[in-house]
């Protein structure tokens, strides 16, 4: 299997002080990286304007590259429209937030971007989705599932151990193949990166389910991460939990897009100021507002904006 | 099994600021006065409530405590360690072994059976479904074997078993006959008494795993097979096992499928060649039973009373396993 031979490059060298960085596969052209345009603390060499840095926590400067876009993406339900001809832009080393009311179709959005919206019978889509320059209707849509990963908003482990549960995705059909001992390394290197490694180590064997929510979520995340998305799409992912395990969820989240590119979901506009470099502000089904997230919660240009982030909506 | 009526009481909650029940009081908005607390209607459906769940408690207690005393009086070890002999006298018609260990064999044979085919017309059911027509059908043919009357079974499985190309289940006669009487064949029809409670306990759990749980799976890039494999069977495996305990405790208690397609013979009896036991014909605690009764040939009651509390304890058994596996092992998202 193809996967299996990446992750196993791709998992924790043994005595490596820095985890490897990701290797992505580009069949077509390399993908152009802006540089200078990173997410981080003010540099004032760059002359960025102060609304362009990064809303949140401190962190070093990286950099940011296009993963995904979509192209005049619109999405129906029967007759309804939930999502019309959005273009959107996902960047590696950048957290997108999508904010909007209830029913806005945020979700919806996220979903089709793993492509989670076709098991919806009535869902049509039309526009385009690409993700590292190749539209993602030309690859198996399981290929697909495993680069561009998705966490839930309820925790939802499977009912089997904790290592198992993070090895689920890299094992073949029904089988308990490969190995344990092949898949420890990276396993464990999930778990680390999810934050979750600390509180599991000494026992990889209990059930899941047992462990606490916020643990539960973290879990999903290393379970994510275990297969090396390039993309990771989170739906309202802290809203089951308490605000303690949110703290912790967000920091994991903010260290993760060093390595993957995020969009979040969220209902929580202090949330979505904390931990996103950008933000696209949807309302019934249009992308609204779209850019660096100190713009859109400090300067929105879009009325409509205003009132959300202001509360108008309610 | 007592009803707790006191939550299910009709009428206003305690209230410390409410009149006490019957006085009048005026309540805004109802142009009126109003009579608060228990019509004698409402407490007259109290008290029958109450009166019927007592009643129930008592059947229980009476059935169990009844076959308890009989079963205890005419039970003796060796009665479970030794085959039934052909004798007018209760004291050398030997014990129940044979019955026994025939119950157990037919249990087998019927969940063994309807497991796999029960568990399969769930998933079925549950995440194809597809066309939406045929998926109908299925479930109106679940619903026609789960109503079907166990003679009836009893009788079409002697009509399908006869078939001369049915011969393999059973004994065959000199001159081509076929007997259709067998563990295999009784077996088989058992398995369509447990399919119903299999199909419906799985589809139950299968119905209870949230749909983010099969999306989870879905997005980490396995197909549907793959998720139906590792994800959803075993979570819904204390389901099956509720569905296939409830079948067994149903297969322990038929009485009509074991006359008609056992034989109901008083020893088990193998044929010979491969499968010899399960080809031939035997007995189960319920025709023992039957047959001992006062009103089966046998006519020696202290048997039966022995078989019959041997068999309700087998039944009740089953039951408590049941409320078991319901608690544990039950995957429980939020």
């Amino acid at each position: 299997m193809e996967l299996k031979e990446e992750q196993t490059q791709n998992g924790s060298a043994p005595g490596a002080e820095v985890p490897p960085l990701r290797q992505i596969v580009v069949e077509s052209e390399t993908v152009p990286i802006r540089v200078g345009d990173y997410a981080g603390p003010p540099d004032p060499e760059y002359g960025r304007e102060p609304w362009q840095l990064n809303a949140g926590l401190d962190s070093d400067p990286i950099w940011v590259e296009e993963r995904m876009r979509t192209e005049a993406l619109s999405i129906a339900y029967g007759g309804k429209v939930a999502v019309s001809a959005v273009d959107l832009e996902v960047n590696s080393g950048e957290v997108l937030a999508l904010i909007g009311p209830s029913g806005c179709g945020k979700t919806t959005l996220l979903r089709s971007l793993n492509r989670l919206v076709e098991l919806t019978p009535a869902a049509r889509r039309t526009g385009r989705i690409i993700l590292d320059n190749q539209d993602v209707d030309t690859f198996d849509v399981t290929r697909l599932r495993s680069r561009v990963g998705m966490l839930f908003q309820q925790p939802n482990p499977f009912p089997m151990s904790i290592f198992d549960n993070v090895a689920y995705g890299l094992r073949e059909r029904g089988s308990k193949k490969p190995r344990r001992k092949q898949l420890e390394p990276i396993v464990v290197d999930a778990l680390e990166r999810a934050g979750l490694w600390d509180e599991v180590s000494s026992n990889l064997n209990h059930p899941a389910l047992a462990l606490s929510g916020g643990q539960q979520q973290r879990l999903c995340i290393a379970r994510s991460l275990a297969v090396s998305p390039e993309v990771l799409l989170l739906d309202e992912p802290c809203s089951a939990l308490d605000p303690i395990s949110t703290g912790i969820i967000e920091e994991t989240i903010v260290e993760l897009r060093n390595e993957v590119a995020i969009v979040i979901v969220t209902h929580n506009l202090q949330q979505a100021a904390r931990i996103a470099d950008r933000v696209a502000f949807m309302y019934l089904g249009d992308m609204v507002e779209y850019g660096p997230a100190g713009q859109v919660f400090g300067a929105p240009r879009e009325a409509r904006t205003q009132e959300y982030v202001g509360g108008g909506f309610g | 099994m007592s009803i707790d009526v006191r939550t299910a009481a009709p009428g206003p909650r305690p209230n410390p600021e409410r009149p006490a029940p019957g006085a009048p009081v005026k309540l805004p908005g109802t142009g009126g006065q109003q009579q608060t607390g228990w019509s004698i209607g409402d407490r007259i459906g109290l008290a029958a409530a109450w009166f019927c769940g007592i009643s129930l408690c008592v059947a229980a207690v009476a059935i169990v405590g009844f076959m308890a005393w009989k079963g205890v009086q005419y039970l003796h070890l060796e009665m479970l360690t030794s085959s039934p002999e052909a004798s007018l006298d209760q004291s050398t018609s030997g014990g129940f072994l044979d019955p026994l260990v025939g119950t157990l064999i037919l249990t087998l044979i019927g969940v063994g059976i309807a497991i796999p085919v029960g568990v399969g017309i769930a998933v079925w059911l549950t995440e194809y479904g597809r066309p939406a027509g045929l998926a109908r059908l299925v479930e109106s043919g679940v619903e026609i074997v789960a109503g079907t009357p166990s003679i009836v079974l009893a009788i079409f499985g002697l009509l399908v078993f006869q078939q001369s190309f049915m011969g393999v289940f059973s004994f065959t006669a000199e001159g081509g006959a076929v007997f259709g009487r067998s563990f295999l064949t009784a077996g088989s029809m058992m398995a369509l008494i447990a399919l119903p409670l299999v199909i419906g306990a799985t589809r139950e759990a299968l119905h209870s795993i949230p749909r983010h749980v099969r999306e989870a799976s879905y997005a980490l890039g396995k197909d549907k097979a793959s998720t139906i494999r590792r994800v959803l069977l075993p979570s819904a495996r204390s389901g099956i096992a509720t569905g296939a305990t409830l079948g067994m405790g149903r297969i322990c208690g038929d009485t009509a499928i074991v006359v008609v397609l056992l034989g109901a013979s008083m020893q088990t009896t193998p044929e010979e060649g491969f499968g010899g036991l399960l080809r031939g014909t035997g007995s189960t605690l319920t025709s023992y039973v039957y047959n001992n009764s006062p009103s089966g040939e046998g006519n020696a009651p202290e048997k039966a009373y022995a078989a019959a509390f041997v068999l309700l304890m087998i039944v009740l058994l089953l039951n408590f396993a049941v409320g078991l596996i319901g608690k544990r092992n039950k995957p429980q998202w939020n």
